[in-house]
């Protein structure tokens, strides 16, 4: 099977939770349906959120929290 | 003491800025840069540059320890903060004073002064300065605060005494806002701010936001009159001028002498800029913060008294006292000063990290451009999407605006988008052509100029 990723649309820096006290939007293993939040990515000073372009399964995260990201790179590995 | 060589602990436009004032003093230059930063203009210009860490300002110009190691290996006997990241850090500035270094800025003890909001406006009463209507120091309880807002009357802002440049601030136009929003302040404060301390204060409706420059040797203080910074989005400005457009010669002399009694009341030692809430209907001024840092919008105010801001800050910091007297200093003509911000307008300011294709900067008479892009420059998301300021001159403000008009027209950037074309539409406009606006126009005009993408 191939498989499908969620990339960031921007460029900066990626966070997993919505503030630093909160729990991460989706673990692996966590179930997504297109449009859910997977995280934020902050450029400029400001916060953008990333949504699922697709639905499936988190396999991976491809980047840690708090990475550095360019736009069109993969954050999020989804399996079957 | 004398600097020899001067460690700037910045990036972009201010970086540049102060690498100029360091040379013509004759300091030798250090520039500090993360892994994003390598190609910054600011590196070029230095005499040596320094790798401080990985592109998140957390890990780089936010890294103490990383900067530190810098400063002391490259030799260099003091730190330029600029402003933003460490500029008002009291620990930073600590840090480098126990390494027997020079910070350039006023103490830490200052610093934490003026950085606790709440303190700063019971410092500026025991001056005789007015503030705000609003509490004494912070309020206890969400009980305490609704008296206090009941009192002065709704709306009010909930502020953070650990907030301050328009960050954590909340409007509550009755009591049962104000009962919900309190505990939200409270914890939005803690987890932004590492302290929860909240204070209120009255939303004073149609005023103008100006500041006023001050320079301290720490016995004496000056001013060097105000900027006039009203025309701002989300608290941020775009726009400011000096002289303001608003003040009668009376008021400027008073609001003036207030924030020189402010200064002088703390010892104030550096550059600092005093800022007040100016009601024009009452002509009443209240004091809301002090900024212990060069400002971004400082060059407005060389511009219309000559002098050179921050080659005082480095006088004051080598331990000189103040050279200029306050008969020395005078306003001549009007300045403007646009930010040059790699936003979208047109896409509710969709902030724009890109590649600089192509570039024309504006100059010519009375035209400066403070800025860190060059043609083929790639500008990094992670830090402010500030390019450049574009600041003009002229005799009057009549002149000052046709010749903003004239600088705009020239500057070309292409593969980015910014806020200049905003500034162009803005310099046509009737009320600001007519001095007619306050704090909130900017926003509202935003809203019918732009109704697709500017939901301010």
């Amino acid at each position: 099977m191939a498989k499908a990723s969620i990339v960031s649309p921007l460029p900066g820096t990626f966070y997993r939770r919505p503030s630093p006290e909160e729990p991460p939007y989706k673990d692996v293993h966590d179930v997504v349906a297109e449009g859910d939040v997977i995280g934020l990515i902050e450029v400029m000073k400001s916060f953008h959120e990333v949504k699922a372009t697709t639905a499936g399964q988190i396999s991976a995260f491809l980047v840690e929290n708090e990475d550095a990201v360019m736009a069109g790179q993969a954050l999020v590995e989804l399996g079957e | 003491m004398t600097i020899s060589k001067l460690l700037v602990a910045n990036r972009g436009e201010i970086a540049v800025r102060i690498i100029r004032s360091a040379r013509e003093a004759g300091m030798k230059t250090v520039q500090v840069y993360s892994d994003a930063d390598a190609d910054m203009p600011a590196v070029g210009m230095a005499d040596e540059a320094v790798n401080i860490g990985p592109p998140q300002a957390a890990r780089s110009y936010l890294n103490r320890e990383a900067i530190l190691k810098a400063t002391k290996a490259s030799g260099a006997d003091a730190v330029h903060p600029g402003y933003g990241f460490l500029a008002e850090d009291a620990e930073f500035a600590d840090a480098v004073k126990s390494a027997g270094l020079c910070f350039v800025g006023p103490s830490a003890e200052t610093i934490r002064q003026m950085g606790d909001k709440a303190r700063a406006r019971t410092l500026a009463l025991q001056a005789g300065v007015p503030t705000v209507p609003g509490s004494t120091g912070t309020i206890d309880s969400v009980e305490t605060g609704l008296a206090i807002a009941g009192e002065i009357g709704y709306p009010v802002m909930i502020k953070a005494a650990g907030g301050g440049g328009g960050r954590g601030i909340r409007v509550a136009t009755d009591p049962e806002e104000f009962s919900r929003m309190a505990p939200q302040a409270r914890a939005e404060a803690r987890a932004a701010f590492g302290g929860d301390a909240l204070y209120v204060e009255k939303v004073i409706g149609g005023a103008s936001h100006i500041e006023v420059q001050v320079l301290g040797d720490g016995e004496r203080a000056i001013h060097l009159f105000e900027r006039e910074c009203s025309l701002q989005r989300r608290r941020q400005k775009l726009w400011e001028e000096a002289p303001s457009v608003n003040l009668t010669r009376e008021i400027r002399t008073d609001l003036c002498a207030a924030a020189v009694k402010l200064a002088e009341s703390v010892n104030y030692c550096g550059a600092g800029t005093v800022e007040f809430l100016y009601d024009k209907q009452t002509c009443h001024y209240y004091f809301i913060e002090m900024n212990t840092r060069i400002q971004v919008e400082h060059p407005v105010t060389e511009m219309v008294t000559g002098f050179d801001l921050v080659r005082e800050m480095l006088s004051i910091a080598a331990g000189r006292p103040l050279k200029i007297s306050q008969q020395d200093v005078t306003i001549r003509g009007h300045s403007i000063e646009v930010r040059l911000n790699a936003e979208d307008p047109t896409r509710n300011f969709l902030p724009f990290p890109g590649v600089v294709e192509s570039l024309n900067i504006p100059s010519g008479p009375g035209v400066r451009f403070d800025g860190a892009i060059y043609p083929g420059y790639t500008i990094p998301p992670f830090y402010d999407s500030l390019l450049g300021k574009l600041v003009v001159w002229d005799i009057d403000r009549e002149a000052a605006l046709a010749r903003l008009a004239r600088a705009l027209d020239e500057f070309k950037l292409a593969g980015v988008s910014t806020t200049g074309s905003l500034f162009r539409k803005l310099v046509d406009n009737e009320d600001i052509r007519g001095g007619r606006f306050d704090t909130g126009w900017l926003e509202r005009w935003l809203r019918e100029a732009y109704p697709e993408g500017a939901a301010p």
